[in-house]
């Protein structure tokens, strides 16, 4: 391979060292803290504060039946929904912070929090 | 024909660095009309002229074509003095420091590839702190930090490596006196 040939080896070491600092800057940028807490809210209020090391089942009530939300260290998910669409049921596990799964039909939301508050998106 | 109040004596050099800027600002033009996902994320080919320039001519001539390559690529493309300007210049001086320190690199060791990843980085960690200081003031702007460390890395491989090839393949005098 000609390309090859004009790579000395002082270029792989500044590869080598590029690509282990792309490396260490996604966990450093990308997670806004570890996950830490499930705040589950119902009607806007928050229904529940839940610490991300327990394992635990927890179900809210809404205006359509009951919401159930397993946690379990560092991750949530709503196991099951009253809902039409089941789109939070579909989210699946949520495990980074600022992520949120919302029962608008049943009026409930479970969302993880971390260390840092982050945003789900950023406007400008 | 009048003459000039003002006579303008052109050297060599001067033709020289308006040729090598020309180049540079058509890749500029192609670097624009390519496609990104992100407003920051592009090829940067205008890099590969200035490592050429570097590497031959020297730093002094690389940063006139850089200067003027950001000033005539600006004025083309319709954002001179917008955001994306200041932000253009910042990257390209912070490259081009960066080149100006890296070219002391032992050259049995260290190629063109080398100062094309080195000045990329620079490029971008430039912009985005004017990015984080200027127009977006809040830590969110760091988050794309790993998409543009990883596109730097990419497209400053590509470039230098095309850089390199230009270097190997043409003796010094084929390039526009």
């Amino acid at each position: 391979m000609r390309w090859l040939a004009l790579l000395l080896p002082g270029d792989w070491l500044i590869i080598g060292l590029a690509a282990v600092l792309v490396g260490l800057s996604i966990p450093m940028f990308w997670q806004g803290g570890m996950a830490d807490r499930a705040i589950v809210r119902q009607e806007g209020q928050i229904f529940a504060d839940i610490d991300l090391k327990a394992r635990k089942q927890i179900e809210v009530p809404g205006p359509l039946g009951s919401t159930l939300i397993a946690v379990e260290p560092g991750r949530a998910r709503v196991v099951s929904d009253p809902g039409p669409r089941q789109y939070c049921v579909k989210q699946g596990w949520l495990m980074r912070p600022g992520e949120i799964a919302i029962c608008a039909p049943n009026r409930v939301s479970l969302q993880i929090t971390g260390r840092t508050r982050v945003y789900d998106s950023i406007s400008y | 024909m009048t003459r000039s109040a003002i006579e303008l004596t052109v050297t060599a050099e001067d033709r020289r660095v308006a040729w090598l800027a020309t180049a540079a600002v058509g890749l500029s033009l192609v670097d624009a009309a390519i496609p990104s996902p992100l407003p920051g994320v592009k090829p940067g080919l205008a890099n590969i002229v200035t490592l050429v320039v570097l590497l031959r001519y020297g730093w002094g001539t690389a940063v006139w074509v850089s200067v003027l390559r950001v000033l005539a690529g600006s004025l083309l493309l319709g954002y001179f003095l917008a955001p994306g300007f200041f932000l253009s210049l910042t990257g390209t001086t912070l490259s081009l420091l960066t080149l100006g320190l890296a070219r002391h690199l032992p050259a049995r060791w260290f190629g063109p590839v080398s100062l094309s990843i080195l000045a990329a980085f620079a490029h971008i960690g430039g912009q985005l702190l004017l990015a984080r200081a200027w127009l977006i003031p809040h830590d969110g702007v760091f988050l794309l930090t790993p998409v543009f460390a990883g596109a730097a890395l990419v497209f400053g491989t590509i470039n230098g490596l095309i850089a390199a090839k230009l270097l190997a393949d043409t003796p010094a005098t084929d390039f526009p006196r």
